[in-house]
C-alpha cells in the first residue's frame, strides 16, 4: 500500500466556503466568551463580515473555472454566480434575523430547550434577548449551500445537503411566538428531510453502482457509454432526484412547505424560501445538467410531469389560503415549477434563465416576508389574511411596496417576476418544451388570483376593528425591504447587466 | 423637426405627470387637478405639432422612429414609431385626456380618496395608453399592454362606484388572461421568429411561418386583443367594468383602451400572420356580427346608463371588427376611422351620460324622465351625443360606418346586410334611451333632486364643446383623418397578401378574392 497522498487543494477557489465555516466556529467561540448584552451585536457583525469576505473572494475568483480537491468540488460559472446569489441573499436575511427592534428582544426564543407551554416556557417570552446562536447556525447553513451548489460528487453534495440542512431544521424551531407551531415545524421538516436525505444517499449507492464512481465525470462517461444495468441509473438518478426536489419543494415532495414557512420564525422563512432555493436548483442544475445530460430523454418527461403538477398544486391551493405565510408558501412552490421548467430546457439558455429566476424571485421574496414581519399586533405578526383588510388607508406606503411585490410574484411587466418567467419560458419553448410553458401560461393566470385578492383585501377592502397597525421598520428590516424592492423593478425595467452575466456565467466544468 | 423624439417625449410626458401630481399633498386637491390639466394640455400641444410634422404620403410607413437598446441578450429594444392608425390614435388619445379630467373635477370631491392620486392615476394610464400604440417593437408593446390594467384596476377598483371590486378584479382578470395568452405567442413568436423583436423582421419571418404554428401564433394574440375589445364572447367585463367606473374613467376605457384590441388586430395579427388570418377571417366575422346584433339587444333591455353605454359599444366594435375582416380598403379605413370617431361620440356620450348621473345620484334611466324640462342644453348635448353615437349623417361616425359597410359589401355581401341591421337596432336604444330620461313628463321625484335644476356650468360647456365640434367637423370633413390612415391600412393589407375586389368584380357576387 502506497503512501497515502492529498489531492491538490486550489485555497482560493475555496475560500468562500472555508472563510464561512470559520467564522460559523467563531461565531461558537463568541457564545462563549462575550458578555450577553454585546452578544447580538458581534455576532450579527461578524456573520456579514464573513459574508462580505466571502463575496470578496468570489469577484477575486470570478474567472476561475477548475475542479479541485480531488474532484470534490467544482469551481465554475454557475457555481460562482450561484455562490454570490446565495451569499448576498443570505446576507439580507442576516438583516432580517438581525432586526430586534420591531420586536422587543427579536423573532428568536431565549431559551429553545424548554418544554412548550411549560410555566418556565411562558414566562420566557416577554421581552428578553432571544438567542444568538441563530447567526453561527444560519452562517454553517450558508456554508453548507455554497458547498452544495459546487459539488462535483455525490458524496460531497450529500455532506453539504446536511451541513446546511440541519442548521435550518434547528432554525425553524426558535419562533419566540406560536411555539407549538414553531416546533411542530421544525419536526416535520426534520423527519421528511430526514427521509430525503436517506433516499438521496440510498440512490448514490445506486449510482456507484452503475458507474463505478461518485463524481460526475465518471457518471456522465458511464451514462455514455454504459457497462451496468441501466436499472442502476434509473433507480439511482429517481432517489437522488427525489432528494433534490423535496429541496426544491416541488410537488409531490412539496408538502411541508406550508406548515414549515407558517411555523418557522418569518426571517428563517425568508431565508429559507430565497437562499435554500438557490442552493437546491443549483445543485439541480449541477446534476442534472453536469452529470446526466445523456440521460436526458429518459428524464425529461418525468420531470416535466413534476414541474407541470408542481405548477398546478402551487397555483391551485394558493386559492384557498386564509393565512399569509401559507399563501406565500404555496406562491413559492408554484414558483418552483417555473423553475423546473427553465431547468428542463436543458440548454445554456435554461441554465441561465434558471439562475436569473432564482435571484429575481429570492430578492422580491425577502421583500415580502420582510413586509409580513411588520404587520403584526400584541401577539406577534398577524398572518391571517383577514386582518389584512384595509391596510392600504393605514399604511399606504407598505402596501404599496406590497401590492408591487405582488405584481412581481404575478408576472406584470416592469417587474423582475415578468423578465424571470420571460425568461424561462422562452428557453423553454427554444429547448423543445412547449407543452410546459403552456402549463406555466395556464397556471400564472390561476395563481394571479390569490395575489389579486390580497391587493383587492389591502385597497378596496375597508379597514375593520381588527386591522393590526403596521409596526415602523428598523433599519435592518427596512435596509432588506428597500434592497428587495429595489432589485425587483431594477431586473424589471434593466434587466440586461444580469441577463448578460447569467449567460457569461452558463458553463459547467466537471 | 422629424428629428425630434416626439414619441419618447410624448410617452414619458404624461409619466412625469404622474408622478408630479402623485406628490402632492392631499390637501391640496385643486392644485393637483390644475397640475394634471395643464399636463395633459401640454401632452395635446405635443401631440398637434406632430401630426404637423407627419408627412401624408409619405413611403416611409413608420415616422418619427426611435430606437434604444433596451435587453440586447433578447434583442428587444425601445422602439417607437408611428404609422398613420398610431397617429390617429395618439391624437384622440391626446385631445380626450384634457377632456376627461376637466369632466371627472368633481368625481372624486364625494370620495374619501384623495384627488391627487385619482388624477395621477389617470396620468399614468395616458403614458401607458401612448405607450401602447407608439410601441412598435413586439416585447415593447406586450409590456405596455399589461401595465395598462394597473391605473385602472385602481381607478375602477378605488373610485368607482357600485360593484367596484368585483368589476375591478373582473376587469383585471380578464385582461391578464388574455395578456397570459399573449405571453405565450409572443415568446413562441420569438422563437420561430429567430430570436428577435422588431417588427419589420418579424413581418419579413412571417412569410415563412409553418401554417400550424402561425395560426396557433395568431390565436394567442387574437384572444388577447378581442377580450380587450371586446368581441362577442369575452365582451362580459365591459358592462361591469363601464358600469362602475366612474364617467370619465369608463369614457376613457371604452374611448381608448377598448381600442387596443383593434389596434392590435391591425398592427399584430393581420401583418405577422397573414396567411392564418385569412383563415380565421370567417370566424372573426361571424365574432363580429353576432357582437353588433347581441350587444345591440341587450342595449335595448338595459335599465342602468352607463351600462347601456357599455353594451352599445360592445356593437360598435362589432362593426369595427367586420371592417378589418372584410380585407378592403374600404373597410380598413373605415374601421380606424370608426376607432376615432367612437372614441369621440362614446367618450362624449359617457361624459354627458355622467353628468347627468352625477347630478341624480343614481345611473337607473328609471330614476330619468323628463329631465329635459329641467336642464334643456344638457338634454340637447346627451341627444346629439346620441345622434352621433348612432351614426346620424352629418356626424362622423356615419362616415366610417358608411366606409366600413361599403368595405365590407364588396367582399362580403351577406355580413353587411345583417351588419346593417344592427344599425336599426341603434336607432331603438338611443332613441328609447334619450326619450325615457330626457322627453315625457317630468319625473317628479327628479324636480326634488336640486342639483337637476343646474344645467350646465362654463366647465361643463368647455368640455363638451370640443367633441361636439370634432364630430361635426370630421362629419363633413373627413379628408385630413382619412388621408392620414389611408396609406397605412393599405400597407396592412398589403402584408396581408389581399387586393381590393375590382370595381366589376362585384357584379359576379363572390367578390375579388
Amino acid at each position: 500500500m502506497g503512501e497515502l497522498k492529498l489531492p491538490p487543494i486550489d485555497y482560493g477557489a475555496l475560500a468562500p466556503m472555508l472563510i464561512l465555516f470559520g467564522v460559523a466556529c467563531v461565531g461558537v467561540l463568541v457564545e462563549v466568551l462575550i458578555p450577553r448584552r454585546f452578544r447580538n451585536l458581534t455576532q450579527l457583525i461578524l456573520a456579514l463580515l464573513g459574508v462580505v469576505a466571502a463575496l470578496v473572494f468570489l469577484v477575486i475568483n470570478r474567472n476561475t473555472r477548475i475542479v479541485t480537491i480531488g474532484g470534490a468540488v467544482a469551481v465554475d460559472g454557475p457555481t460562482i454566480f450561484l455562490q454570490g446569489a446565495i451569499l448576498v441573499l443570505g446576507a439580507l436575511s442576516l438583516f432580517l434575523i438581525g432586526e430586534r427592534q420591531v420586536e422587543a428582544g427579536g423573532a428568536f426564543v431565549p431559551q429553545a430547550a424548554v418544554v412548550v407551554g411549560s410555566d418556565s416556557d411562558t414566562r420566557q417570552t416577554p421581552g428578553r434577548p432571544g438567542l444568538t446562536e441563530v447567526y453561527p447556525l444560519a452562517t454553517f447553513a450558508l456554508g453548507g449551500m455554497l458547498l452544495f451548489v459546487a459539488a462535483n460528487d455525490l458524496l460531497t453534495m450529500f455532506v453539504a445537503l446536511e451541513v446546511f440542512s440541519l442548521p435550518l431544521y434547528l432554525l425553524c424551531a426558535l419562533a419566540r411566538r406560536r411555539r407549538l407551531l414553531s416546533q411542530e415545524a421544525a419536526l416535520k421538516y426534520f423527519l421528511l428531510g430526514s427521509y430525503a436525505s436517506a433516499f438521496f444517499l440510498f440512490g448514490v449507492a445506486l449510482l456507484y453502482g452503475f458507474a463505478g464512481s461518485v463524481q460526475f465525470d465518471a457518471i456522465h462517461q458511464a451514462v455514455a457509454s454504459p457497462q451496468n444495468s441501466q436499472v442502476l441509473l434509473y433507480g439511482g438518478l429517481g432517489l437522488v432526484s427525489i432528494g433534490l426536489l423535496f429541496k426544491s419543494a416541488l410537488a409531490p415532495f412539496h408538502v411541508w412547505t406550508p406548515d414549515v414557512y407558517q411555523g418557522a420564525p418569518t426571517p428563517i422563512t425568508a431565508f429559507m424560501a430565497a437562499c435554500t432555493k438557490v442552493a437546491a436548483f443549483g445543485a439541480l442544475l449541477r446534476v442534472l445538467y453536469g452529470a446526466f445530460e445523456g440521460a436526458r430523454w429518459d428524464f425529461q418527461p418525468v420531470l416535466g410531469t413534476v414541474a407541470a403538477l408542481t405548477m398546478l398544486v402551487g397555483a391551485i391551493l394558493a386559492v384557498t389560503q386564509t393565512d399569509m405565510k401559507r399563501l406565500l408558501a404555496y406562491s413559492s412552490i408554484a414558483n418552483a415549477g417555473y423553475l423546473m421548467v427553465g431547468v428542463l430546457a436543458l440548454t445554456e439558455d435554461g441554465l441561465s434563465s434558471t439562475m436569473f429566476y432564482l435571484v429575481a424571485y429570492g430578492f422580491s421574496v425577502v421583500a415580502a416576508f420582510a413586509i409580513v414581519s411588520l404587520v403584526r399586533d400584541s401577539d406577534g405578526e398577524a398572518t391571517h389574511l383577514s386582518r389584512w383588510a384595509g391596510i392600504g388607508r393605514k399604511s399606504p406606503l407598505l402596501a404599496g411596496v406590497f401590492t408591487f411585490i405582488l405584481l412581481a410574484f404575478a408576472g406584470i411587466p416592469l417587474t423582475s417576476g415578468f423578465t424571470a418567467k420571460f425568461a424561462v419560458f422562452g428557453a423553454a419553448v427554444d429547448g423543445g418544451q412547449t407543452w410546459l410553458v403552456i402549463f406555466g401560461v395556464v397556471t400564472s393566470m390561476l395563481i394571479a388570483f390569490p395575489y389579486l385578492r390580497v391587493v383587492v383585501l389591502m385597497w378596496l377592502s375597508e379597514p375593520g376593528e381588527s386591522t393590526p397597525a403596521v409596526s415602523i421598520p428598523g433599519f435592518l428590516t427596512s435596509a432588506a425591504l428597500a434592497l428587495g424592492v429595489i432589485v425587483t423593478i431594477a431586473l424589471g425595467v434593466v434587466p440586461a447587466p444580469l441577463i448578460d452575466l447569467t449567460r457569461e456565467a452558463s458553463q459547467f466544468v466537471r | 423637426m422629424k428629428d425630434f423624439p416626439f414619441l419618447s417625449v410624448l410617452t414619458l410626458l404624461p409619466l412625469a405627470g404622474a408622478i408630479v401630481v402623485a406628490c402632492i399633498p392631499r390637501a391640496r386637491a385643486e392644485l393637483a387637478k390644475i397640475v394634471a390639466l395643464v399636463w395633459s394640455l401640454a401632452v395635446l400641444a405635443l401631440s398637434i405639432v406632430m401630426w404637423a410634422a407627419f408627412t401624408v404620403g409619405s413611403t416611409d410607413r413608420f415616422q418619427f422612429r426611435e430606437s434604444y437598446a433596451w435587453i440586447p441578450s433578447w434583442d428587444a429594444r425601445f422602439t417607437l414609431a408611428a404609422d398613420g392608425i398610431a397617429l390617429v390614435m395618439l391624437m384622440l388619445i391626446a385631445v380626450l385626456f384634457p377632456v376627461v379630467i376637466l369632466a371627472s373635477w368633481h368625481d372624486v370631491d364625494a370620495s374619501r380618496r384623495s384627488a391627487p392620486a385619482y388624477f395621477a392615476l389617470l396620468l399614468a394610464f395616458e403614458f401607458t395608453m401612448i405607450g401602447v400604440f407608439a410601441a412598435a417593437d413586439v416585447f415593447l408593446f406586450y409590456v405596455f399592454f399589461e401595465i395598462m390594467l394597473i391605473p385602472m384596476y385602481f381607478i375602477i377598483g378605488s373610485f368607482g362606484t357600485g360593484q367596484k371590486q368585483y368589476a375591478a378584479v373582473k376587469f383585471f382578470l380578464y385582461s391578464l388572461v388574455g395578456g397570459l395568452f399573449m405571453l405565450a405567442s409572443v415568446i413562441g413568436l420569438w422563437v420561430v421568429g429567430g430570436h428577435t423583436f422588431d417588427f419589420a423582421a418579424l413581418v419579413e419571418a412571417g412569410r415563412s411561418f409553418d401554417t400550424n404554428t402561425a395560426r396557433w401564433l395568431f390565436l394567442g394574440f387574437f384572444v388577447a386583443f378581442a377580450i380587450k375589445a371586446p368581441f362577442f364572447p369575452f365582451h362580459t367585463w365591459l358592462p361591469d367594468s363601464g358600469g362602475a367606473a366612474p364617467a370619465g374613467a369608463a369614457a376613457l376605457l371604452v374611448g381608448v383602451m377598448d381600442k387596443v384590441g383593434t389596434f392590435g388586430i391591425l398592427r399584430y395579427c393581420l401583418p405577422l400572420f397573414p396567411e392564418a388570418s385569412r383563415w380565421f377571417a370567417p370566424a372573426a366575422l361571424v365574432l363580429a356580427v353576432i357582437g353588433i346584433i347581441y350587444a345591440a339587444l341587450l342595449a335595448v333591455g338595459q335599465n342602468d346608463l352607463k351600462r347601456l353605454v357599455s353594451y352599445t359599444s360592445i356593437a360598435h366594435f362589432g362593426f369595427i371588427g367586420i371592417g378589418i375582416f372584410a380585407f378592403t380598403t374600404q373597410g380598413g379605413t373605415g374601421s380606424v376611422l370608426y376607432m376615432v370617431n367612437h372614441g369621440l361620440a362614446t367618450g362624449l356620450l359617457f361624459i354627458v351620460v355622467g353628468m347627468f348621473v352625477a347630478r341624480r345620484g343614481s345611473s337607473l334611466v328609471s330614476d330619468f324622465g323628463g329631465a329635459g324640462k329641467l336642464v334643456p342644453v344638457l338634454a340637447g348635448v346627451l341627444f346629439f351625443a346620441g345622434l352621433a353615437s348612432l351614426a346620424l349623417p352629418g356626424t362622423a361616425p356615419f362616415v366610417s360606418e358608411f366606409l366600413v359597410l361599403i368595405g365590407t359589401f364588396s367582399t362580403h355581401k351577406a355580413y353587411a346586410v345583417i351588419a346593417t341591421a344592427g344599425i336599426i337596432l341603434a336607432a331603438a336604444y338611443v332613441l328609447w334611451m334619450i326619450q325615457r330620461t330626457t322627453q315625457g313628463t317630468l319625473n317628479p321625484a327628479l324636480d326634488e333632486v336640486p342639483a337637476m335644476r343646474k344645467d350646465l356650468s362654463l366647465r361643463e360647456k368647455v368640455v363638451v364643446a370640443p367633441l361636439i365640434l370634432l364630430l361635426l367637423v370630421l362629419g363633413f370633413y373627413p379628408k385630413p383623418v382619412t388621408d392620414v390612415i389611408n396609406p397605412a391600412v393599405q400597407a396592412t393589407l398589403q402584408d396581408v397578401g389581399t387586393t381590393d375586389p375590382a370595381p366589376t368584380a362585384v357584379a359576379d357576387g363572390k367578390g375579388g378574392r
